[in-house]
């Protein structure tokens, strides 16, 4: 076991879901300030496991859930697990209040607080899992309610979308990721991440190592909207803004982040690694800066930029040195701060003007100043100035890049340059300048509105002016379990005059030149954007679509007697290809036919022949009636020879079975169609043949199935334990209720459906004839 | 239908074929018998009703819409299994209790029974939903 606290607080959301509808009917004006008081507990309470988690200690708990598969409900806090859920937490609180005011008096505010808690149990889930397959279960819980959060405005069909593309590239990805993670788990031998990470040598030496870390980066790329997958995230900006900030910019994407950061110990430290984890990284920095640079859309911009940050993480954890991890976790906690306090202040521009169009927007300041200086002070941390968090972020960045040659210096000097001109798109462009006429006459933003805003944008200053807050219990601890050993970090603001603090001045310079010219920019770039992946997306969409309707045109003729013969052709041309081969012949040499003769009594042979009979009367005759009564005495024939062999179950069954097609035949005869001939002479003997073969290969397998025991047969067990076990006498039923219990629940299952299936044909197909 | 001879003797034969079914779905775990084939003679007497009368008066004669019985019988299969869990063991763990009746006799009641009667719910829902389908067409 261990603390359950743990349990609970991973949990507490998915129960907090079930009662936000009922808080946002009975107290809507309040109902953000409501629900934002559990992510607000569950911040204090991961805050208070800080000095603990300093010290090295870690939080676990683990109880049993199906051991024989290796699983369990296990979850394990350490510095990264904290540092995540404290951001997920943390930022949550503020985005429950921020959706009360975003969507005051929609009907459907109660359904969007409680898709969010949804979101933030399984996000809190992720992070803490100690089992990847109960991570797994939690990331794909992520990708459902990003899912139902995108298309939250369901009737618009963009909104719909937005949400399906993202829904299946993240969900392909999982699947890939759920492969990796199973690869992984048969290297080591265990399912546990805290077993795994311990094991990187013996991962890294396996000949499984490539397929598991590429079809795992499959999944983090996907997730964390890395090229060429990145399409998905600017699309996404469909959701309401609050959605937007939460999932799609401060937490979720970060999900593939948190990944590759945790199995860094296990899986890092190689070329692979290197170059496909550092390469995808700095390919999707600069990309998503490069189409940021034409974007108009505030959400949309900023979608972008945030693709650009996930690269720059990607990439640092690629490359995987002291420092790189370090300015990972640093640019990852800033990040969050300064981005989340733009996502929200362009809600409440978006709310309180009507428009998000940088260049319908201007002069804000004036009638939004809590805003204003909210956005301003976000908009310098993201540009890297100092006093700000950004700014530590930025220099370490730098000091990565100018550690490691001129091709990555140049890279992220690049990106930096295009994160410059976006803080200043958003902040300059939108709150200074001339005010312009906008939809909507803008006043301040709701205090639920700015707060968000304000208290991100605030800790980002407060942490940037002393930064020993947080560098050893927040960044250190988080730093050491990615890197594998324990690291002690030390942050400071200034570092004197040193070549990384020229480049980032240079960088904002150049960037605040770039903003100057950004109306003649974008038109010059305007054509020059980049759509390939989303285009091969939408081509691989559309042949999957060609195929599934190829095959079901050739499949699912709608005909039954087609269905039937593809059926049953299959059946015997697999089992007959498998029969065809001398050893089973010599098997069937073995048939004792004399003997099998001579047991066999003269009313069993009648009973044959009459069966036979009456196949043939069914097959040949020309009077449906005459069908009809020749198909029930091959039916109750058959139940007769149960009776005889000694099953009188299933004779009671297939009596009562024949007797209700008398009676379903009793109701359709008087709409059937008059009785004709339809099939020509070739198909008959086309259809007999099949017939006569399948009939033929059941033979040959019940005479083989007699004779070949492959197990010991497990009749006795049955037979023996039944009544001592079980209770009853009737060894039938007693298998069907208890024994094979699992079974039969499976099978009258199959059962409902088949009747549900029956009826929807039956009923709903005439009412939309009609 | 119109006979007035069937129409008499379903009144009659209803009730004994739902008490069979009943015998049946009830001896079944000692001897030929259970849950599905008890269903199957269930539908079958109100198969019979509804072929005497219409399926008017079979569904009213049934009292509820024969697709809840499915719900209802996988949810009670279902749920049988649930005894497992809360008593500490796997799902679907068949377990017993036994009661006493002075002067009478012992009953045994376990798990398997109430997922037997779910399975006997199912198969009348199933059987009874296609039937009137069939019937309403």
């Amino acid at each position: 076991m261990g603390d359950f606290v743990l349990v609970v607080a991973v949990l507490a959301g998915f129960v907090a879901a079930l009662i936000a509808p009922v808080l946002a009917r009975r107290w809507h004006h309040a109902a953000g300030w409501l629900v934002a008081l559990l992510p607000l507990a569950l911040t204090l309470y991961f805050a208070v496991q800080l000095p603990g988690i300093a010290r090295g200690d870690t939080l676990s708990f683990a109880a049993p859930w199906s051991a024989e598969l290796g699983l369990a409900f296990s979850f394990y806090a350490d510095g990264l697990g904290v540092l995540f859920a404290l951001l997920i937490s943390g930022i949550g609180t503020l985005i429950m209040i921020y959706a009360g005011g975003y969507l005051h008096g929609n009907p459907f505010l109660g359904r969007l607080h409680a898709w969010l808690l949804v979101f933030m149990a399984s996000m809190l889930g992720v992070v803490l899992a100690d089992n990847v397959m109960l991570l797994f279960v939690f990331w794909e819980l992520t990708s459902l309610s990003s899912y139902i959060l995108i298309g939250f405005e369901h009737e618009s069909e963009k909104a719909r979308a937005a949400a399906w593309q993202a829904m299946l590239v993240t969900g392909a990805g999982g699947l890939a990721m759920l492969a990796g993670l199973l690869l992984l788990g048969q290297v080591s031998g265990s399912l546990e991440l805290s077993t795994l990470l311990t094991q990187g040598d013996a991962l890294r030496a396996s000949p499984l190592y490539p397929a598991a870390v590429i079809l795992i980066l499959l999944g983090a790329f996907t997730k964390s909207a890395q090229c060429p997958f990145h399409f998905w995230l600017p699309n996404a900006m469909q959701a309401p803004t609050p959605v937007s900030a939460y999932l799609h910019s401060a937490t979720m994407v970060k999900a593939g982040v948190y990944l590759l950061a945790r199995l860094n110990p296990a899986l890092g430290g190689t070329a692979l690694w290197l170059y496909a984890v550092g390469g995808i990284g700095a390919v999707t920095m600069l990309l998503g800066g490069y189409l940021a640079l034409t974007q108009t859309d505030l959400k949309r911009l900023l979608a972008y930029s945030t693709v650009s940050a996930l690269g720059t993480l990607t990439m640092l954890i690629g490359l995987g040195t002291s420092l790189a991890l370090k300015a990972m976790i640093v640019f990852l906690l800033g990040h969050a701060l300064y981005k989340g306090a733009l996502f929200l202040v362009t809600g409440a521009v978006d709310h309180e003007t009507g428009t998000r169009d940088v260049t319908q927007l201007g002069g804000l300041a004036r009638a939004m100043p809590i805003t204003a200086i909210a956005a301003s002070i976000a908009a310098l941390a993201m540009a890297g100035v100092p006093p700000l968090f950004g700014f530590i972020a930025k220099e370490l960045l730098y000091e990565v890049g100018l550690g490691s040659g001129t091709w990555l210096a140049s890279a992220i000097i690049l990106g930096a340059l295009f994160t410059v001109f976006i803080a200043s798109v958003v902040a300059l462009g939108v709150f200074f300048g001339r005010a312009t006429h906008t939809p909507k006459h803008a006043h301040e933003a709701p205090v639920s509105m700015w707060l968000g805003p304000v208290v991100l944008a605030g800790l980002g200053l407060v942490i940037g002016i002393a930064p020993q807050s947080v560098s050893a219990t927040l960044v250190a601890p988080a730093v050491s379990a990615v890197s594998g050993k324990s690291v002690a970090v030390k942050l400071a603001l200034w570092h004197g005059i040193t070549p990384a603090f020229v480049l980032s001045l240079a960088t904002v310079v150049a960037g605040l030149g770039l903003f100057a010219v950004r109306a003649p920019l974008r038109a010059a770039l305007t054509h020059l954007g980049w759509s390939g992946a989303e285009k091969t997306y939408a081509l691989v969409l559309d042949g999957m679509n060609a195929l599934a309707r190829g095959q079901t045109r050739v499949l699912q003729s709608g005909y039954l007697r087609r269905y039937l013969i593809i059926i049953v052709f299959t059946t015997v041309t697999l089992v007959g290809l498998l029969l065809v081969n001398p050893h089973i012949w010599n098997q069937m040499s073995r048939v004792e036919w004399e003997a099998l003769w001579q047991e066999t009594h003269f009313y069993e042979v009648g009973l044959a022949v009459l069966i036979l009979l009456a196949t043939l009367v069914a097959t040949t005759t020309s009077s449906r009636l005459g069908a009809v009564a020749a198909l029930g005495i091959v039916g109750y024939g058959v139940s007769l020879i149960f009776l005889l062999f000694g099953a009188p179950d299933l004779a009671m069954t297939q009596f009562t079975i024949e007797s209700l097609s008398v009676l379903l035949f009793v109701l359709v005869f008087y709409h059937l169609p008059r009785f004709t001939q339809l099939s020509t002479r070739r198909e008959r003997w086309r259809d007999a043949v099949i017939a006569v073969l399948a009939g033929g290969v059941m033979t040959a397998l019940v005479l083989l199935a007699d004779l070949i025991q492959f197990q010991p047969s497990i009749s006795h067990y049955f037979i023996e334990n039944a009544l001592p076990l079980a209770h009853g006498r009737n060894v039938v039923n007693v298998i069907l209720v208890d024994f094979r219990g699992f079974d039969t629940l499976g099978e009258i299952t199959v059962l409902g459906i088949a009747g549900l299936g029956v009826y929807a044909l039956l009923k709903l197909g005439r009412e939309s004839r009609k | 239908m119109n006979s007035l001879i069937l129409q008499t003797a379903v009144r009659y034969l209803l009730p004994l074929l739902l008490l069979f079914s009943l015998f049946v779905f009830i001896r079944g775990h000692n001897q030929p018998g259970g849950g599905f084939v008890g269903g199957l003679i269930a539908a079958a007497a109100y198969a019979l009703y509804t072929i005497a009368h219409d399926t008017r008066a079979a569904r009213q004669i049934l009292g509820v819409e024969p697709r809840v019985l499915i719900g209802l019988g996988l949810l009670l299969a279902l749920g049988s299994g649930v005894f497992g869990i809360v008593s500490g063991y796997p799902f679907m763990t068949g377990l017993w209790a036994m009661f006493e009746f002075p002067g009478w006799g012992k009953v045994e009641v376990g798990v398997p029974l109430f997922f037997d009667a779910g399975v006997y719910l199912v198969v009348l829902g199933v059987t009874l939903t296609i039937i009137f389908a069939l019937a309403e067409e």
